[in-house]
């Protein structure tokens, strides 16, 4: 198969939207047609991704990075969950592959010494890029190691100068129906927001990733710049943020908006406390096939537990 | 021989067709980053398509006249019947390894699970009733039992509907083909309640 560039694409080529998006409900609906007729074949999509781009500029190894098997980059850019571009794991690669995220503005705002709007260049620019490899738990009981780089969100965060009103931070994420085609649909409520207390922000562990293995991020795993929180379940970690808003009181969060007895706000990696649906005891570290590896604690990351001493995590899920 | 027997032959291999199509997956490593989830969801849709696809048979028999159709549906069904086996066995193997506390908590503290469950021994206990020798056996009372195949269909569709978190968009058009299966088998019965006369004389025909 030749594997065209995206510029190289006329948008003549490309399948149309709405065929790949219904491909799932096509083949099903078809199955009963092919079982009449006995045929086997199913209909190729064409695929063609972005071009890989190395980061620019030294990367930081970082002590906080695990020693545990790196997952392959095919896998970390082809399963994800990002429902603005489709609601089935492989969507997002698909539909996402023509996401612009240049030039972007990112802004911040409320309880700060310093609100301003950033390009994007410009807001990453003092920081020196951080490998971080981290455990990443998604909350659907599956994990994987993703070699992240990014900036520690506690520089940037200390950059800015919360006033002593803030006591949290809200992260925006885009909303463009245009360039985000399932907002359209009403399956989440858009756009996606998420939010951190200003302390959880201000742990070193916390990070605004811009990059996967060395290279700048896939559009499907939240270009251009995602928030990483490794000890909290993934949807905590918002996608293509365009702001961030210091605030006073505890923002909303979409997943918690959605279904509140189902996700917190807290999120916080806790195997003694069970999604209503499924238990969280246990993981399935991908891709292996058993779901039986032991979830730990914070996924492991016990340095945070003092954050929240004193508090009924069960309540607080 | 016969076009009932071809169509039959023909039926056989196409509903081999999703398991053959996992297993070669499988081999050359093309199952997705989550192969066990992968592979219980495409156990799970099948089993259902399957089981869509048998209740399809009766309402086209009545509608094309067509009797012989009633040939394919033990097979059909059977198929409904192997598909939701490999997908509990997904289950059992993969999210549990065998771990039968963890199972029975499952079973009992989340409904979709239950729901699932339910349907698997329903599914279960047509498949072991579904010979020559249980049907003399359980005589009149076999219809009955076999009738449970619509409690199976609307369990299927509640287990699915019950584990997705946001995206209702495939279970719901699962539901909507179970209520006009179902539907079309209310409104036949209606109609041959209504006009007794007539539906005599149309099964006499057919």
């Amino acid at each position: 198969m030749v594997i065209k560039k995206a510029r190289d694409i006329r948008s003549s080529e490309i399948t149309p939207k709405d065929v790949y998006v219904r491909r799932r409900e096509f083949l099903q609906a078809s199955a009963a047609a092919m079982l009449a007729a006995g045929f086997g074949a199913l209909p190729g999509i064409a695929e063609a991704q972005q071009p890989r781009t190395k980061l620019k500029g030294p990367i930081k190894k970082s002590p906080f990075s695990t020693t545990e098997k790196v997952n392959l980059y095919e896998h970390v850019t082809s399963y994800n969950n990002f429902y603005e571009f489709g609601t089935a794991k492989d969507e997002p690669k698909v539909l996402a592959r023509n996401f612009k995220t240049t030039p972007w503005t990112l802004e911040v705002e409320g309880e700060v010494a310093k609100p301003a709007k950033y390009g994007l260049e410009d807001f990453i620019k003092p920081f020196a890029l951080e490998e971080r490899i981290y455990r990443m738990r998604c909350v659907e009981a599956w994990s994987m190691v993703i070699p992240w780089v990014g900036i520690p969100l506690k520089d940037v965060v200390e950059k800015v100068q919360p006033t002593g009103k803030a006591q949290f931070v809200e992260f925006i994420t885009l909303q463009d129906v245009g360039r985000m085609p399932y907002q359209r649909s009403n399956v989440l409520d858009w756009p996606y927001v998420e939010g951190l207390r200003l302390d959880e922000a201000k742990h070193p562990l916390a990070l605004l990733a811009v990059g996967i293995y060395d290279e700048v991020l896939p559009p499907q795993n939240g270009a251009p710049i995602r928030l990483v929180v490794p000890w909290k379940y993934g949807f905590k970690g918002g996608k293509s943020i365009v702001k961030m808003r210091f605030v006073e009181k505890q923002p909303r969060n979409t997943w918690n908006v959605m279904a509140p007895h189902e996700y917190g706000f807290y999120a916080n990696v806790n195997p003694n406390v069970d999604h209503p649906r499924w238990s969280q005891a246990r993981e399935r570290r991908l891709p292996d096939l058993l779901a039986t590896t032991k979830t730990q604690m914070f996924n492991g990351y016990s340095e945070v537990a003092s954050l929240y001493n004193g508090m009924d995590l069960r309540k607080n899920y | 021989m016969k076009p009932i027997a071809i169509l039959k032959a023909a039926a056989f291999a196409a509903a081999l067709v999703p398991a053959a199509a996992l297993a070669y997956d499988f081999y050359t490593q093309n199952l997705t980053a989550n192969p066990g989830d992968y592979i219980t969801d495409q156990t799970g849709t099948w089993a259902l398509t399957m089981l869509v696809i048998t209740l399809t048979i009766t309402p086209l028999r009545r509608l094309t006249k067509w009797n012989e159709l009633i040939k394919l549906r033990r097979m059909l069904g059977l198929f409904a019947f192997f598909y939701a086996t490999l997908h509990m066995l997904t289950w059992v193997v993969f999210v549990h390894f065998f771990d039968v506390s963890f199972m029975v908590e499952d079973v009992v503290k989340r409904p979709f699970i239950t729901v699932g469950m339910a349907t698997f021994l329903i599914l279960f206990a047509l498949a072991l009733t579904s010979n020559r020798f249980a049907l003399r056996k359980l005589g009149k009372r076999w219809q009955t039992l076999h009738r449970l195949v619509y409690a199976a269909a609307i369990g299927a569709v509640i287990h699915f509907w019950w584990l997705v978190k946001a995206d209702i968009t495939l279970p719901r058009r699962w539901a909507v083909a179970v209520a006009i299966l179902l539907g079309f088998r209310v409104w036949w019965s209606w109609r041959v309640g209504a006009r007794p006369a007539t539906a005599a004389r149309a099964v006499r025909r057919a």
